[in-house]
């Protein structure tokens, strides 16, 4: 069984099919159909809603923490000791006049900020978000990072920013809903032996939530071919789109150990299973040259959810994560009954979609070695649309250097092969030339030793071939400073355009 | 006539030109608009799905059904055979086939349709069916359907006077072309309906249609029943776009078959990738121009040809060419001109009805000519622009209709003061020339767009309006909301000529039981038309209730008047309320219909001349971008608009649609790409791989201001259409963007910049100035970058 608080409402559920989203489980069993299908592949927005989940601080002291997510890619079984809201919950009486209406519906509809309303409901959730977790207005920039992953075909979004900062203008709502949660977990503990390893069953299908590694592995072995699912935002794309039925699906997303999240001495352990939302801003002090990779990797909604353990487990050729790990050397704990083994990240996979993991085995976390004094690093992302779209090359370059000699480099790139793979070729220019712009621009014109990329609905093989060719370009500007950097206008230029 | 004036209304403090909110925004805040796939499922409701051909063009040699039958929770799956009436639900001209058993014209035709009990298990199952077929050679690049000759429909073509020697004889010459894109709507809904009998044996349909009346003449047709034996109700959509005008019509009438065969309701809602498949999109077009013009950038003579890919049937290709043909030139006088249109038959989806109907392809060649000339000239692209206005005296356009309002020389001139379009231009030069890897560019364009149907008989519309005896006012129309606000300007417009409350005025949904025989919500006409109809309406029941009070209180009728809820008389006053039952116990009819038809528009078509348009809508935009030279990134920095709806009927909705349109005509040029296979198979298939807009695209700095001036024309309260005419102010962005590319050849060549102008678009072009600059302008023409090289 497992156990969920939906709005006000205690809910149990035991026989589900492990396959379900919560958005199907809502429209088709519930009656709540304010939460809106626009795509069922994480892309429009229309079926956000938030999740509250009890979050400790380092102190201990724990708070409920509300964040968005597509509930087309959420499984039901993911929803357990969560607290789900959904659009219906927002407006606290049942016919509301104008002034009955939620600061951010309130703003909305004053600033004419819907007019299908078919994406409403999920930009009243992703604002809700904002509001939620903002006393005052955050600014345009936020503003514009909390509705990244939400499309309205529309307005052409200018009424929506608006509506953003209108909502801080009224008096401040109360937010009702940690109080409910707080009674709600109190109940669950109360119960722990029922709650030991929640699951779902539908016939002879299966979910298992496992809480521990132990039971994780346990489980793993006991159905090598089950589905495994973190966030579930790759995952569940295969379901909607190649409609597979799981017999059995092992979800990792409340294992405790894979969870865990910590920096020591400028090392970072990462969980396979941690949200990007819960470890990205810390990995960005020490790497502040990913920030932008990160910012750009999907859209809140799928940072609050996706994983690196997802990003790896997937092994797609155009996920930004991997070429990152791969530049800062990374490794990761491969887990199973049998035990534990630690491999590099540059040696998983092993060809289109495949990698060194057996079928028993869990990624259980990813560790990534202290940062050296003398790392240049550069991340590029470009895709056709700035926001929340996947990239047609990811380039990763690290540099270490000694008095302006390159004495090591390991460049990674995502959409330039079948796997994420690393440029011999390029990084064997590079080594003993000098930190500047000639010796990157010779390591470009190398390109095609390392690389024969596709062309595919992204691009051709001829651009991502001149992109990367370019970039080097760029990176040898920023690296020797040969020009002033605010010259060069980043691509990052452009969301600091957007939100001035 | 009294209410087309706007004024002394406006002055009574009625509800037509405020900033009412849209009719429905509160409960779409809530989560309780619903939409089609949200209301509740009768009992026992089947859910069907399409099984699609596995080629683009072939003939079907045997099906197999047998492991999609044995599904658990199949019922039956139907095929061509079991449509009892017409298999061709071809809206205008036959060609558009409802499910096929014998030839395939394009990837993923449907071909059969699985009923089951549940979505999931209708959508299996149809996965399920195989499909062996016979391939043929599609069709699959327009220049190949060029050169064959393969059309939809006849080709067609606009002249006046003699272009060739026009050309000829000009002291310039110049030519071009232009791939443009097409696009997919993307409305956030997707297609949907359910259908149900009613009690009385026909067929209720729930549809998520821009034209419910085309969706139940097809329901019936293919049932062989006459047109009373369907009901089609339509209270909102998720978006439209065009996208719903023709292409609803399928599933509501595939869940009408299977409903009428298995007596239980069906629904019928496509995934999204499907709808991407399975659903026309804007036309892509492959045009090319020579011009003719004098020293100053004076066109003497124009000849272009434009060339629709239509996909597989004719569908509305036929007028969306003929759009296309009527506004390749936009708002520039040609002297002579001879305009040609193609409509090519290829073997994809065909291609309907987006947001401008074809007037943005043909329009974009008057802005790439516009543009090319100023870069041969070597002169600013706004001076040969306002140089080439339409004015008084050059004023035929080459279908022969006389523009008689002259209004964009001084929106212009507005703009280009209020937005310092010379000042940041000479910045932008400076900036550009120490930039060494963004580049900006700055471009100001205008629209200038036909309004009415170009196909006569749709510019009609009709109305019904109940007042109860409590006063509370009933309002239907016959066209269809999908968030256009058109509801809500109807009833700003009802509210307004009784003098009451807006929120006295409740909207309900489009029905074809209540008004008959209706035109598709489209052409931007939805309030020009069904606003008439409902104020001929709201006028029929205030004429009877004028002469009611005259005589009941014996005054004159020139003193009653309604404002403020109440009526006014010589002799005293009453609420509107209260006139309501007074009017009712003395038996004065209180519900009546309206009727509107747009008078003045006439087109012969065999001699290309008439007046298709009852008026135009005017606008003009002014777009900064930015582009990387390294990536061909590029982004909108700031845009200025200024736009011409006449008397606004409500500015807020008014600025809302010229916002989203120069929104979605910005992704339609920029980031929106269609991709199909070699196979003939759609690539982009998905938002994951089509990128429309998100909120960061938004220019930081947008300013939208509407042009105050009334109608020309008596349209209701003297307002305009506001639909589609914004759309095509995107070309600014186009334009600016191929303004930052020219610096790179110090504007002295407009780079060739087809449509998307992707990154990869975008860099190539700067490839191809480069080169050109190396040519023609010498080895300094780099200087400021001496590193910056590409392949
Ligand atoms: C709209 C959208 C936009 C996106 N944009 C980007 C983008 O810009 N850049 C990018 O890189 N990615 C992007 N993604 C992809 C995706 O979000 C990431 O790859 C994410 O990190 C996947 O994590 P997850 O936890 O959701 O994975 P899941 O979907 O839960 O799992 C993915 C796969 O990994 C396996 N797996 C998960 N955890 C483990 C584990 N611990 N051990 C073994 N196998 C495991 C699963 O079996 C599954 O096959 C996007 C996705 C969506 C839906
Ligand atoms: S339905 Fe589009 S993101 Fe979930
Ligand atoms: S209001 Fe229609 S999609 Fe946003």
């Amino acid at each position: 069984m497992i156990k969920f608080l939906l709005n006000d409402t205690v809910t149990e559920v035991q026989s589900s099919s492990p396959s379900l989203t919560i958005l199907e489980w809502l429209r088709t069993t519930t009656g709540k159909k304010g939460t809106k299908e626009g795509c069922a592949t994480g892309d429009c927005g229309a079926c956000t809603l938030l999740i509250g989940e009890e979050i400790t601080n380092n102190k201990g002291e724990t708070h409920w923490h509300y964040k968005t997510l597509n509930s087309c890619l959420m499984l039901l079984g993911n929803a357990h000791g969560k607290h789900i809201i959904t659009v219906e919950a927002v407006a606290l009486t049942k016919y509301p006049e104008l002034g009955d209406l939620h600061p951010v519906q309130r703003a909305m509809v004053e600033c004419h900020g819907s007019q299908c309303g078919f994406c409403t409901p999920g930009i009243i959730m992703s604002l809700l978000a904002l509001y939620i977790n903002n006393e005052t207005y955050p600014g345009k920039t936020a503003a514009i990072h909390a509705l990244g992953g939400n499309l309205c075909r529309c307005t052409g979004y200018n009424p929506i920013l608006k509506a953003a900062e209108k909502a801080f203008e009224y008096d401040r709502a109360e937010e009702p809903w940690s109080a409910m949660a707080i009674k709600f977990k109190e109940s669950l503990l109360s119960e722990p032996q029922e709650n030991a390893l929640p699951y779902l069953e539908d016939n002879q299908r299966k979910f298992y939530l496992p809480q521990t590694v132990s039971q994780l592995v346990e489980l793993t072995a006991t159905y090598p071919e089950a589905s495994i699912v973190a966030g579930g935002t790759d995952f569940a794309i295969e379901l909607s789109q190649h409609l597979l039925k799981p017999e059995v699906v092992i979800s990792v997303s409340q294992t405790s150990e894979l969870t865990q999240f910590s920096e020591k001495d400028g090392q970072f352990e990462i969980g396979a299973a941690v949200p990007y939302c819960d470890f990205v801003d810390a990995l960005c002090t020490t790497y502040p040259e990913s920030k932008e990779l990160f910012e750009r990797l999907g859209s809140t909604q799928v940072r609050n959810s996706g994983t690196l353990g997802g990003s790896l487990g997937n092994a797609s050729p155009i996920g930004d994560p991997a070429p990152l790990l791969i530049a800062l050397n990374a490794t990761m704990d491969l887990q199973s009954v049998k035990g534990t083994r630690t491999i590099k990240v540059e040696d998983f996979f092993t060809g289109y979609r495949q990698t060194v993991l057996a079928a028993d085995e869990v990624i259980a976390k990813i560790s990534i070695p202290k940062r050296s004094e003398s790392l240049k690093l550069a991340c590029h992302k470009v895709s056709k649309r700035f926001e929340d779209d996947i990239s047609t090359v990811c380039l990763i370059l690290a540099v270490e250097h000694a008095n302006n000699v390159i004495t090591s480099a390991r460049f990674a790139l995502g959409g330039m092969a079948a796997i994420p793979a690393r440029a011999p070729k390029m990084e064997a220019q590079l080594i003993g030339g000098r930190l500047d712009t000639k010796t990157f621009m010779k390591a470009g014109a190398v390109v095609e030793k390392d690389f024969s990329p596709m062309s595919d609905v992204r691009a051709s093989a001829n651009y991502r071939l001149i992109t990367t060719q370019n970039l080097m370009q760029r990176i040898g500007y920023e690296f020797s400073q040969a020009i002033p950097v605010n010259n060069i206008t980043t691509p990052s230029a452009r969301i600091s355009h957007a939100s001035l | 006539m009294r209410h087309f004036e706007m004024d002394k209304l406006q002055a009574r403090g009625g509800s037509v030109g405020k900033s009412k909110h849209h009719e429905s925004a509160i409960k779409q805040v809530c989560g309780k608009a619903n939409y089609v796939d949200d209301f509740a499922e009768p009992a026992g409701c089947l859910h069907g799905y399409p099984v699609l051909a596995p080629v683009a063009a072939g003939f079907i040699t045997s099906i197999d059904t047998k492991e999609a039958e044995s599904l658990k929770g199949v019922v039956r799956i139907f095929s061509a055979k079991d449509v009892p009436g017409k298999i061709d639900i071809g809206p205008v001209f036959p060609g558009d086939i409802l499910l096929t058993d014998h030839e395939i014209e394009y990837f993923h035709q449907p071909v059969l349709f699985v009923v089951a009990d549940s979505y999931d298990t209708a959508r299996k199952a149809a996965r399920l069916v195989k499909i062996n077929c016979e391939e043929t050679e599609a069709v699959l690049d327009i220049h190949e359907a060029i050169e064959k000759q393969n059309w939809v429909r006849p080709p067609h073509s606009l002249q006046r006077g003699d272009a060739d020697s026009a050309i000829k004889s000009a002291k310039h010459q110049i030519s071009g072309e232009l791939s443009v894109g097409g696009q997919e709507h993307f409305y956030l809904e997707g297609q949907v309906a359910m259908t149900q009998l009613n009690e009385d044996g026909g067929i209720f349909v729930q549809s998520s249609s821009q034209h419910p009346t085309e969706v139940q003449h097809l329901v019936a047709k293919i049932l062989k029943k006459p047109f009373n034996f369907v009901t089609v109700e339509m209270r909102r959509m998720g978006g439209g776009f065009g996208g719903k005008e023709t292409q609803a019509a399928p599933w509501a009438c595939l869940a009408a078959l299977a409903t009428y065969h298995l007596e239980s309701p069906v629904k019928v809602r496509l995934a999204r990738a499907d709808d991407f498949r399975l659903t026309g999109k804007r036309h892509p077009f492959y045009n090319h121009y020579t011009a003719g013009f004098d020293e100053n950038g004076l066109i003497e003579g124009v000849h272009i040809e434009v060339n629709g890919n239509c996909g597989y049937s004719p569908d509305l290709s036929d007028a969306i060419v003929d759009r296309a043909m009527f506004h390749a030139d936009n708002a520039y006088y040609y002297p002579a001109a001879k305009i040609v249109g193609n409509r090519c038959k290829l073997n994809t989806v065909s291609h309907t009805a987006f947001r401008g109907f074809g007037g943005p392809q043909g329009m974009i060649m008057a802005e790439l000519i516009m543009d090319d000339v100023a870069a041969k000239l070597g002169q600013d692209p706004l001076t040969i622009r306002k140089a080439n206005l339409y004015r008084p005296g050059r004023d035929v356009t080459p279908y022969h209709q006389k523009v008689e309002q002259h209004v964009l020389a001084g929106m212009i001139e507005t703009l280009e003061k209020d937005a310092q379009y010379w000042e940041r231009k000479e910045a932008i030069k400076a900036f550009n020339k120490t930039s060494p890897f963004v580049k900006k560019g700055l471009a100001m364009t205008p629209v200038k767009f036909g309004i009415s149907f170009t196909v006569q008989h749709l510019n009609q519309a009709g109305a019904l309006i109940h007042i109860y005896s409590d006063g509370s006012i009933h309002l239907n129309h016959g066209g269809t909301e999908m968030g256009q606000g058109l509801n809500t300007k109807v009833a700003q417009i009802v509210a307004h000529a009784f003098g009451v409350d807006f929120e006295t005025v409740g909207v309900t949904a489009t029905r074809t039981d209540k008004v008959p025989n209706t035109s598709p919500t489209a052409a931007s006409s939805g309030t020009d038309l069904n606003g008439m109809a409902a104020l001929n309406a709201a006028n029929t029941i205030k004429d009877r209730l004028i002469e009611f009070v005259a005589s009941h209180f014996e005054v004159e009728a020139e003193s009653v008047e309604f404002n403020d809820n109440k009526i006014i008389h010589a002799k005293g006053e009453m609420s509107f309320a209260e006139l309501a039952e007074l009017a009712y116990m003395k038996r004065i009819s209180l519900s009546s219909t309206g009727y509107y038809a747009t008078p003045k528009i006439h087109y012969d078509r065999a001699k290309a001349e008439g007046r298709p348009f009852f008026y135009y809508s005017h606008g003009v935009a002014l777009s900064e971008v930015e582009i990387d030279i390294l990536t061909g990134e590029n982004t909108v920095t700031r845009a200025d608009i200024l736009h011409d709806v006449g008397n606004s009927l409500n500015p807020a909705l008014d600025i809302g649609q010229i916002e989203g349109a120069f929104i979605q005509g910005m992704g339609w040029l920029t980031t929106e790409e269609l991709q199909w296979k070699d196979s003939g198979e759609l690539a982009s298939s998905g938002p994951a791989t089509y990128k429309i807009p998100a909120i960061g695209d938004t220019p930081t700095e947008f300013n939208v201001s509407l042009f105050d001036s009334a109608n020309p024309e008596t349209s209701v309260f003297r307002s305009k259409a506001v639909g589609e005419p914004p759309f095509m102010l995107g070309f600014s962005v186009w334009s600016a963007i191929r303004n930052a590319i020219s610096s790179l050849a110090d504007y002295k060549y407009a780079p060739d910049l087809n449509t998307p102008a992707t990154p990869e678009t975008v860099l190539n072009a700067v490839v191809a100035t480069k080169q050109w600059a190396a040519d023609n302008l010498g080895a300094n023409e780099d200087t400021q970058d001496e590193g910056v090289s590409h392949v």
